[in-house]
């Protein structure tokens, strides 16, 4: 096909394509490799340029994306936010997927890079902006960095982009893609979240008004831009429209990435898992949304729905599509107990209610994780929870104590079994994944 | 016009100055840092409410108005 930058200049551009029904939208529908250039053009057409600003808000507006990267918050608000400050703007795709029980995104990047690319290409034209960078992790993803850099020179020699994109390594830690943290880094500083105002949209990448958005997000733009805001509708919820990859984790230690439409009930991911009513099956509970989610007993998880309408009741989100099964075999609490001390290595340290907080709260969660705790230990963790809540600069010590307070609630009978010199679990096999340069603790050198 | 009280929590470093000033809105937590009542200051306390602002040493404690 041949390609001329600023294909047909029309306002409302009519797919080259029918647009495809059902389900994957945004994956090939073979995933063994990625998908080039040539199928993705063969599949999707060319980007559809609007040659005009601020148009793809508007569909995005009609379509009711959500931003995939956890806060679900409306994509076309950020847009127009962004083009309404001073200044000229700068475009920014999100992938670093600091969550390590989240790997759709990486997923995503491996497999459709072309969709996430036309997607910055259109927000930065919607926007305005004459720059943009994709900003990943480098170590977890050599490989996906070596194809993006590939696939971006292949897309700039077609002359199909007409922003240049430059890659942007995202340190390996938990918290380097909050929006702050990630334009400290881009400004050559460190991974650290800044107190706000000013807000990233307002004052961001060398000091722009920086549009900052998740690469599934961006890939769903791409899509919405071509076949319109009544085809993304034909699948998700009439609150919260479209489709969403999810990273499942089944309790049988097997991991998938899926696209599912939004709203889709969760025992349809976690059959196995839950048996028939989420007591036959092989997990005790679910967690849904990542380190910053919600434990669910898994019989109550099995009467829920993946989307936030869905989840609010049982006081969860879908953050960025986590569910992870836990198996029968493993102490809800100990798991806790692990992820919790990761969090608080992982708080930066700015602010004193969490830098005191949180190793606190790890060292509490270990003791209920252990034999017979001391009744004053839960109270303690308790009260800890309330003065890290709300009081730092990002939402890290807010996230981890959600975690926590579900597992206190969620684990209850556990704990009260521990108290009893108990505990029911047969496996002491870490199940939660954590990096794997996760520091040694609590090592006895006497 | 209504006025709220906002820390900084990164640049906070638990000096507790501003809860020795105004004690009335202003509490420490088990760390020594503050637990800032959120609702408006009222009228008469917002003479002292400026004094901890401009006393506090690393100048993270801050009178914003509330639109």
């Amino acid at each position: 096909m041949p390609m001329r930058r600023g294909e047909p200049a029309s306002t409302r551009p009519t797919p080259l394509r029918p647009a495809p029904d059902g389900l994957p939208r945004l994956l090939p529908a073979d995933t063994r490799a990625p998908q080039g250039l040539r199928e993705h053009l063969a599949r999707h057409g060319f980007v559809p340029y609007r040659d005009a600003r601020l148009q793809l808000a508007a569909d995005l507006r009609a379509a009711g994306l959500t931003g995939r990267g956890g806060a679900s918050f409306p994509a076309y608000r950020k847009l127009e936010a962004v083009a309404g400050a001073r200044g000229r703007p700068f475009v920014v795709a999100n992938g670093a997927e600091g969550e390590p029980a989240s790997s759709k995104d990486a997923s995503l990047l491996w497999l459709a890079p072309h969709l996430v690319l036309d997607g910055i290409q259109l927000a930065a034209e919607a926007v305005g902006a004459q720059e943009a960078c994709l900003y990943l992790h480098d170590g977890q993803g050599d490989q996906i960095a070596a194809s993006l850099r590939r696939v971006l020179t292949e897309r700039w020699l077609a002359r199909i982009d007409r922003v240049p994109v430059r890659l942007a390594g995202a340190p390996p830690r938990f918290l380097a893609g909050q929006e702050t943290a990630l334009v400290n880094v881009l400004n050559g500083g460190l991974a650290l979240p800044s107190f706000t105002p000013p807000r990233v949209f307002e004052r961001g990448v060398g000091g722009a008004p920086t549009l900052i958005q998740n690469v599934e997000t961006l890939a769903h733009m791409a899509l919405i831009a071509r076949y319109g805001a009544g085809w993304f509708r034909q699948v998700g919820t009439r609150a919260e429209p479209g489709s969403m990859l999810a990273t499942i984790r089944h309790a049988d230690g097997m991991v998938r990435i899926v696209e599912a439409a939004v709203g889709t009930p969760l025992r349809d991911f976690l059959e196995a898992d839950f048996g028939t009513d989420g007591t036959h099956g092989t997990a005790q509970a679910v967690l849904a949304g990542g380190y910053h989610g919600t434990w669910l007993p898994a019989r109550d998880a099995a009467r829920l729905t993946l989307d936030n309408a869905g989840l609010r009741a049982a006081g969860a989100s879908v953050g960025a599509g986590v569910l992870a099964a836990l198996p029968a075999s493993s102490c809800g609490l100990a798991e806790t107990a692990r992820v919790v001390r990761y969090l608080a290595l992982e708080s930066a340290g700015q602010c004193g209610p969490c830098l005191n907080g949180l190793p606190r709260i790890a060292d509490g969660l270990a003791v209920l994780a252990g034999p017979r705790p001391g009744a004053r230990v839960r109270a303690d963790i308790e009260r800890w929870a309330g003065l890290v809540s709300g009081r730092g600069a990002c939402h890290h010590p807010d996230g981890s104590v959600r975690f926590v307070r579900s597992a206190l609630t969620v684990f209850a009978a556990e704990l009260r079994r521990h108290e009893r010199g108990v505990c029911s679990a047969s496996s002491r096999q870490p199940f939660l994944p954590l990096p794997a340069d996760e520091p040694a603790r609590d090592e006895d050198w006497s | 016009m209504k006025k709220q009280l906002r820390v900084n929590p990164i640049e906070c470093s638990g000096h507790g100055a501003c809860a020795e000033l105004l004690p009335e809105m202003i509490s420490l937590d088990e760390w020594g840092y503050p637990l800032i009542d959120p609702r408006p200051v009222p009228p008469a306390l917002q003479r002292r409410a400026r004094r901890a602002v401009s006393n506090c040493p690393v100048l993270a404690l801050h009178l914003n108005r509330l639109s």
